[in-house]
């Protein structure tokens, strides 16, 4: 801190003798990436400042690109808060994306522990044919999906649109991954503490990798609760639509009604609001205690 | 408390065998500290003795049972190592209560154990502190209130006081000396460091390339070498370990200087060692004569680095009026002092 202030305090000997010196370049460059960050961030905004602006027009303003409503109205609200299947599809997506996430998390945990701490023959060989499932876009797997939740009678069930997310390759990766930074020294004292290898993965291993628990989570609740084309193919049941198809619902044959569309979206982002807000402590309490290590 | 005994124990990986062999008797309630350079596999013997490490033939003995294959937690040990291993996540308390998980103990039982045990340790204060907030030593002290707790048999330790710096490694010798005598346990303790293992142990077992070199108390191994490893491992400075020819008489060093002592072994290549601190500064009518190449004070001595021939030896000069870096100096030895070896396979010669 007094070495901080010193430099503060001391002019240095080249701006004493060029006091009249412009500023210097690093200033423009600083201006150009907090230019680009700006740019940046209102693209970002915009489509969520859409949703919201649309959420609050009329029917008949709706392609209109204005930002601020010529008439703004709640109504909106009041109509999709009040349909009763509104509350159904809520619902339906949090069911499924918290029960995915609960799944995801264990699973994946325990097998990127498996693969990470096990010696055994033919794990790079697993290891390599789950992360080799990545490559595999989802509109490939969704034929085989269906094929197989049809045989099995999985369709317009919550299990049928849950199963293909209940364990992901990229969840295995991370978590194999962040495995690694665990010291084999705190399995190997557990272990000779008397915990068997579950209560060592349970105990020891998870509470280590919270920061990546709390990421995975993130990631996986957010991918459930906006997926669409799966649970759009695995439902015809309305009662068991999630909120991005029930949304989609909205409107008829001739006309969407976007400004529906959009209220009900403005509303569904409240959940993935509160669970990055429950998570994203996890992720800032791993990084402050990865800074403390000695 | 328990004596432990290592049988013809071989640890292979890969088809090398990286411990040839090792047999070794550690009585009730010694302390029996390994050590070695990088690789010579004293933490590989310490892990198999934990279970850690299969064993791949021989047998590892705790209180007369052979636990080969038992699961490292019914071995009645416990084991300190080098990064404390600690969970980050748990206070003080809960790390120490940690080894108690599997007991049998009454909620109360565990409460007084984890008090006493934080007693010993001076950690009373400091138990619902979490790991980050305590310093490196501190945090050591948590490791060995861990393995305490459960008054195991045999206790390990592999290299835990490397991560601590000089003034705090030299204290936590002496607790871990203190704690010692104080509980009576069986000890094994690894580590690459010769001062370490000089000032604690009872007996020393060194290592090299997966071969016990020698066994003995820290004088024996100090005054009487085995070999010439041996010689130059313990010990700092290191023997000077010397050129000579064995001859009717005694030895003859390379620089032609005759010395009545050490077996006769006439016409036979020795190496020959001797101590710094036996080599002493004389005006005249010294064995070796050289000039000072580096004088390094020490405080109480002065060490200084002669040439002599061409071969640099290390000798142990006053602290007050040391030679210094150019000076012709000679040197003399009580030939009692000597140690003699075989120059070919440099075992020692009686």
């Amino acid at each position: 801190m007094a070495i901080a202030e010193d430099i503060r305090i001391k002019p240095s000997s080249e701006t004493l003798l060029r006091p009249d010196r412009p500023k210097p370049p690093r200033n423009y460059a600083q201006f150009i990436r907090w230019a680009l960050l700006f740019l940046g961030g209102v693209l970002m905004v915009m489509p969520l400042v859409y949703m919201i602006s649309t959420s609050l027009k009329y029917s008949f303003e709706v392609y209109n690109l204005n930002l601020i409503p010529e008439e703004p109205t709640l109504e909106n609200y009041t109509y999709v808060l009040e349909d009763g299947r509104f509350y159904t599809w809520f619902l339906n997506s949090l069911i499924i994306a918290t029960l995915t996430t609960i799944s995801t998390l264990i699973f994946d945990s325990l097998v990127g522990y498996v693969l990470c701490k096990f010696k055994f023959r033919g794990r790079y060989l697993i290891f390599i044919a789950i992360l080799s499932t990545l490559m595999i876009p989802t509109e490939m797997l969704v034929i085989p999906w269906y094929l197989m939740s049809q045989q099995l009678g999985w369709l317009d069930t919550y299990w049928g649109i849950m199963f293909p997310g209940l364990m992901t390759a990229f969840g295995v990766f991370l978590m194999k991954q962040f495995f690694e930074t665990v010291p084999d020294d705190f399995l190997e004292a557990a272990r000779i503490d008397g915990l068997n290898e579950l209560q060592i993965w349970w105990s020891v291993a998870m509470p280590l990798v919270k920061p990546a628990l709390a990421a995975l989570a993130i990631f996986v609740f957010l991918g459930n609760w906006t997926a669409f084309i799966w649970p759009l193919i695995a439902t015809t049941d309305t009662a068991l639509y999630t909120l991005p198809v029930g949304l989609s619902s909205f409107g008829d044959e001739a006309d969407v009604a976007w400004e529906l569309i959009m209220t009900g979206a403005a509303i569904s982002t409240l959940p993935t609001l509160v669970v990055f807000l429950i998570f994203q402590r996890f992720i800032i309490r791993g990084v402050v205690m990865a800074g403390l290590k000695g | 408390m328990a004596n432990l005994a290592l049988r013809d124990l071989v640890k292979t990986y890969d088809r090398t065998e990286v411990l040839h062999s090792i047999n070794l008797d550690v009585k009730d309630g010694e302390f029996v500290v390994f050590v070695g350079p990088s690789g010579c596999g004293k933490s590989t013997t310490l892990r198999m003795i934990a279970g850690l490490e299969e064993v791949t033939s021989g047998t590892v003995e705790i209180g007369g049972q052979v636990v080969n294959n038992l699961e490292p937690k019914d071995r009645d040990i416990a084991m300190v190592f080098q990064n404390y291993a600690i969970y980050p996540h748990m206070t003080v308390r809960k790390n120490i209560a940690f080894g108690l998980r599997t007991s049998k103990m009454t909620r109360a039982q565990k409460e007084a154990r984890i008090e006493e045990v934080a007693g010993i340790l001076g950690m009373t204060e400091y138990l619902d502190r979490k790991p980050n907030q305590l310093s490196g030593g501190q945090r050591q002290r948590v490791a060995i209130g861990r393995a305490m707790v459960r008054d195991p048999a045999v206790f390990l330790f592999d290299e835990p006081l490397s991560n601590l710096d000089a003034q705090l490694r030299t204290q936590m010798r002496l607790e871990i000396k203190k704690l010692h005598r104080r509980v009576g346990s069986t000890i094994v303790f690894v580590t690459h460091d010769q001062v370490e293992a000089m000032t604690m142990a009872d007996r020393i077992v060194i290592m090299k390339d997966g071969h016990i070199q020698q066994i003995g108390s820290p004088a024996e191994v100090y005054h009487a070498p085995a070999n010439t490893f041996v010689a130059q491992f313990i010990g700092a400075p290191s023997m000077n370990l010397l050129e000579g020819r064995g001859t009717a008489s005694g030895v003859t060093l390379w620089t032609g200087a005759a010395l009545a002592t050490g077996p006769k072994a006439d016409g036979k290549a020795l190496t020959i060692g001797i101590r710094p601190e036996d080599l002493h500064v004389v005006e005249s009518g010294g064995v070796l004569s050289g000039v000072v190449s580096v004088a390094e004070p020490l405080g109480s001595e002065t060490l200084v680095y002669v040439d002599v021939d061409g071969k640099e030896i290390i000798a142990s000069a006053s602290g007050r009026t040391p030679p210094a870096a150019g000076d012709r100096i000679t040197l003399d030895l009580d030939v009692r002092n000597l140690h003699v070896f075989d120059a070919a396979s440099g075992e020692a010669l009686a």
